[in-house]
């Protein structure tokens, strides 16, 4: 068989061939290298524009006085754990199910800056909830619940720490986050579904915002702009992930900033 | 900041603590965050280069 007619069969075999061809370490590794400093740039850029618009525009609220200007960085802070999550998931649960390395080792470069920002989502709203509730913690179904998403992060991360053989950790941790994945509508709606001391959803899709326009144009700013950078700072970590474990392989040593150049002699 | 001074700005209306306690620890985050991974990377590198 001539090699045309194997790659219109691979190409029946493959929905999407086009795509599949980065799903390989060594086709994505340069291309990630190209889009981190756009994102980084980007994300630079939005949370300055975010941070200026919430604090030297966005007015004082007449209920909670500065002190709401927390949710410019609490609120991005705490989607993005969440939505992190998913992704997170999402990749775990297609490198095991189609045995693709590079979607599991996505997951793997995405849980720390998940675990980061459900931690500053806890931080922030700690130091929101002290002046406005008059505690830095209370058990409610919100908080809680937000709890356990830092532990599903750091069971992922320990699991595959744990784990020598790396497929083998990342097939646990898929397990392991797509099991977690029923935390994450609990965490969105938990606000709903139970009577919590945590306020409800800033953002609705149903009906019109409730707050100030320039409050919400800050915080959505903020929101683009971490979106960005953890987009930015995971590639960087696949980045590094990818050359951990194909460090033994002829591209890898072939790449630019590994092969030792030779001295003229 | 609609017409205050900059003391008044940092004040945040009595609750400067909190409102910067939270974007400092957000800034400083990022930016430990984003030292680990290109240190990590220099690790990496300088590990592959004496395999080499």
């Amino acid at each position: 068989m001539d090699t045309s007619s194997r790659d219109r069969i691979r190409a029946h075999a493959r929905p999407f061939q086009w795509l599949w061809q980065y799903a390989s370490p060594q086709r994505f590794y340069p291309v990630a290298g190209r889009l981190v400093p756009y994102c980084l740039a980007s994300a630079l850029l939005l949370v300055l524009v975010g941070l200026y618009v919430g604090f030297f525009v966005a007015p004082t609220d007449h209920q909670q006085g500065d002190a709401y200007r927390i949710i410019f960085v609490h609120v991005p802070a705490a989607w993005l754990s969440m939505l992190i999550y998913v992704v997170m998931a999402f990749w775990a649960g297609l490198g095991w199910v189609l045995n693709t390395r590079l979607s599991s080792m996505m997951a793997r470069a995405l849980a720390p800056t998940g675990a980061l920002f459900t931690f500053l989502a806890l931080w922030t709203g700690g130091l929101w909830g002290k002046p406005t509730w008059g505690a830095w913690w209370v058990w409610d179904a919100r908080l809680t619940s937000d709890l356990i998403l830092l532990f599903l992060y750091i069971g992922f991360m320990a699991l595959q720490a744990a784990t020598d053989d790396p497929r083998r950790g990342d097939k646990a941790g898929a397990v392991l986050a797509l099991v977690g994945v029923v935390n994450v509508p609990i965490i969105y709606f938990s606000v709903q579904w139970w009577n919590t001391l945590h306020q409800g959803a800033s953002i609705s899709f149903k009906a019109a915002p409730t707050m100030g326009s320039t409050m919400l144009l800050g915080m959505l700013l903020c929101a683009l702009g971490f979106w960005a950078y953890a987009i930015g700072v995971a590639l960087m970590r696949l980045r590094n992930i990818v050359l951990e474990r194909e460090g033994e392989s002829d591209w890898v040593q072939g790449l630019p900033e590994v092969a030792v150049k030779k001295e003229p002699v | 900041m609609n017409g205050q001074s900059w003391a008044q700005f940092f004040a945040m209306g009595g609750y400067g603590l909190y409102v910067w306690g939270s974007v400092l620890v957000v800034l400083i985050s990022v930016a430990a965050e984003l030292l680990d991974v290109v240190s990590r990377r220099r690790v990496i590198l300088k590990f592959l280069k004496g395999q080499a």
